[in-house]
């Protein structure tokens, strides 16, 4: 799950990660007494939407004093801010977060990830801050220091040193900045995070050490122990086909295809996408009904599918482990009935009860093409969408 | 032969009282799988189908002698119930659970490095070896006795690759599920390793996906050391970047894990890949022929 960035530097600041001053609003006309009361100088006045790439978006701006941050909140609250993360359509800015400008000495980056080759998280630190670090990594590996995290002792004083000394910091700032990289780890943990970033953490001009950006990303699979946490997730940011799958415990994902699959298991999912590639089509999304849905599941999948419009044909492909065929076909045909389907679907059962799911099919009066297996599967629902536009 | 499990495993099932756990012993049971023992805290003295019920897994190992422990515990106690299966000592723990917090397995993998345990998953639908013993929540009918070692990321891609191999004729030694999560016990390097020295394995089949770089990892690993034919497939060709695909490890990450990547350093690495998930079962009867 993601989060905004005030929200992410709530967070920190309440683990004891300094953070510019600074407050959030979503009113143009609340703006102006932020600064003023932040001593009435400048300040950076940024858009809150999940995607990164805010600033050459047009969504991060300097307000030389309080009216001209009144002005640049207005600018940028409801403008559809267009970065590489949001795609074409964008996404509407509803919040800024108003801060303290700083006089920055020196840009620098952390990141906190799961090192999945170890097993560990790993704290990553550069000198070379205020870039995209995956930039970094492709160009200048050495650039990036690394510190492998022990999780039965946790992150260490003596490894926060080394990051400290090895960006090069000196004097007073090193201690400063070991305590806070310290204090980053235990948000990290302490909230079941599965990525902090802090893109730029800065050294000023007065030698103090903060995250001026901030990022977190928590594991999904934790939630359940932070509902706090849960309590932040902004729905809006969220395409809304996806948050409806997720309320009925679905895992899809829009994508910009035409034919449309329903698939149980994640990797046979991809495989499936993959092949309607493969035959000469693109998948529409993906969406693994998973091991154990029952029929009132598979029929929301199968009215999330047929809501995107781009959908010609419809490819169900179940091989029965767990799940079992012939719950599968009931919700196909009680969904394919109250939907009043007009595209094509294609079906291919395997497994479980297996026969029974296929006279169920047979016998709902439907018009279902059955296929024996995936590529034959495939290979008529990418005939059946190509029809269904000539048509 | 198979690798890890056969006629001599004698399974217990931690969670045997909840639903999946009580379903799927009596799948195991039916396939032929010895279960000796199953644990549910609390239900100590109890049975479940005739197979009695402990409070600890220690306590199942003394008095049944369990070689092998399979974890159906919801995913908020389940990294708890791998240490505790590795603290009783047992060598072979596969944890079906989904859904495990990735830090909680941060610490459990920690809690067994250096001990004798082996894990498999979490995350996976388990390891079969055909006619032998099924550890797990995959469909028995679809597997055949043979010769064809399988490992993979994935559940039902993995029944669609053997139920490919089954009709072909072509069976199988151990089919291992090592889990769609970031951090699993065995890898697919584990995998090849045992498969590459069980003399009646004669060819490997590997089912990757996108993210992380296990892949690479086993490309570099069969380079080196495999001898036997290995098919590979990787899916999620088309899945965009930065969106995790239903598993927590599928996920292609500042350009990185993408399918194209590992399908490079498979075929580097001289495995046959599959172009369509459709024609593994094919690839690896011509790799069988060659």
């Amino acid at each position: 799950m993601k989060i905004h960035e005030y929200q992410a530097k709530q967070i920190l600041a309440k683990s004891g990660v300094t953070v510019p001053r600074g407050e959030v609003i979503a009113k143009p006309e609340d703006a102006r007494a932020v600064p003023e009361k932040l001593g009435g100088g400048a300040s950076v006045v940024k858009a809150q939407i999940h995607a990164g790439g805010r600033g050459k978006g047009g969504g991060v701006k300097l307000a030389h004093n309080p009216l001209e941050a009144e002005a640049l909140a207005g600018q940028i609250l409801g403008m559809t801010l267009v970065t590489h993360q949001t795609g074409p359509e964008g996404r509407v800015v509803k919040r800024v977060l108003i801060e303290e400008g700083l006089d920055v000495a020196r840009e620098l980056y952390l990141g906190i990830v799961i090192d999945r080759a170890s097993g560990r998280p790993v704290f990553m630190a550069s000198s070379e801050g205020g870039v995209e670090i995956e930039v970094v990594a492709a160009e200048h590996p050495e650039k990036i220091l690394k510190e492998f995290i022990d999780p039965s002792v946790g992150f260490q004083a003596f490894q926060a040193r080394k990051l400290a000394f090895g960006l090069g910091l000196e004097g007073k700032v090193v201690n400063e900045a070991a305590r806070l990289f310290q204090n980053l780890y235990r948000a990290f943990e302490a909230t079941d995070a599965s990525l902090v970033e802090i893109n730029p953490f800065v050294i000023t001009r007065d030698a103090r050490a903060l995250a001026l950006d901030a990022k977190m990303n928590f594991d999904d699979n934790a939630l359940f122990r932070h509902p706090d946490i849960r309590e932040l997730r902004d729905l809006d940011e969220e395409d809304p086909l996806e948050v409806k799958a997720s309320n009925y415990g679905l895992n899809y994902i829009r994508l910009d295809g035409n034919v449309g699959c329903m698939v149980n298991g994640a990797g046979l999912a991809m495989a499936t996408m993959d092949i309607i590639q493969y035959a000469g089509s693109r998948p529409a999304n993906f969406l693994d009904v998973g091991g154990g849905a029952n029929e009132e599941q598979v029929r929301h999948g199968f009215e999330i599918i047929l809501s995107d419009r781009n959908v010609r044909a419809v490819l169900i492909n179940i091989f029965g482990g767990i799940m079992r065929c012939d719950i599968v076909a009931s919700g196909v045909v009680a969904a394919a009935k109250t939907l009043g389907v007009k595209v094509p679907i294609v079906v291919r059962l395997k497994g479980t009860n297996v026969e029974l799911g296929q006279k169920i099919l047979k016998e709902s009066g439907l018009n279902f093409e059955v296929a024996n297996d995936m590529k034959e599967a495939a290979e008529k629902v990418v005939a059946a969408a190509n029809r269904s536009y000539s048509a | 032969m198979s690798i890890l499990v056969n006629e001599s495993t004698r399974l217990v099932v931690q969670g045997i009282t909840g639903r999946e756990g009580t379903f799927h012993t009596q799948q195991a049971v039916a396939y032929g799988t010895k279960v000796v023992a199953g644990v549910t805290p609390g239900k100590g003295g109890t049975s479940v189908d005739g197979i009695p019920v402990f409070n600890t897994v220690q306590e199942a190992v003394d008095r049944t002698g369990a070689n092998a422990s399979v974890i159906f515990v919801p995913p908020a106690f389940a990294a708890d119930a791998i240490m505790e299966a590795a603290d009783a000592g047992l060598p072979l723990v596969v944890a079906i659970t989904e859904g495990i917090p990735t830090l909680d397995m941060v610490r459990a993998a920690r809690f067994l490095a250096g001990k004798r345990t082996r894990l498999i998953g979490p995350n996976c639908p388990g390891i079969i070896s055909p006619g032998k013993c099924k550890i797990g929540i995959m469909p028995g009918p679809i597997h055949l006795p043979g010769h064809v070692g399988v490992v993979s990321r994935s559940g039902t891609l993995t029944y669609e690759a053997v139920g490919q191999l089954t009709a072909l004729g072509i069976g199988q030694s151990t089919c291992i599920g090592i889990g769609g999560d970031p951090i699993i016990g065995t890898t697919f390097v584990d995998a090849l390793g045992l498969f590459n020295i069980d003399p009646e394995t004669h060819g490997i089949v590997m089912i990757g996906e996108i993210g992380g770089a296990a892949e690479e990892e086993a490309a570099a690993f069969v380079q080196a050391h495999v001898k036997k034919p290995v098919v590979g497939f990787i899916a999620g060709r088309t899945a965009p970047p930065g969106r995790r695909m239903g598993h927590a490890g599928a996920i292609i990450s500042g350009g990185k894990g993408t399918a194209a990547d590992k399908i490079a350093a498979l075929q580097a690495a001289g495995i046959a890949v599959a172009e369509s998930p459709a024609l593994i079962g094919e690839t690896m009867a011509a790799a069988l022929k060659k």
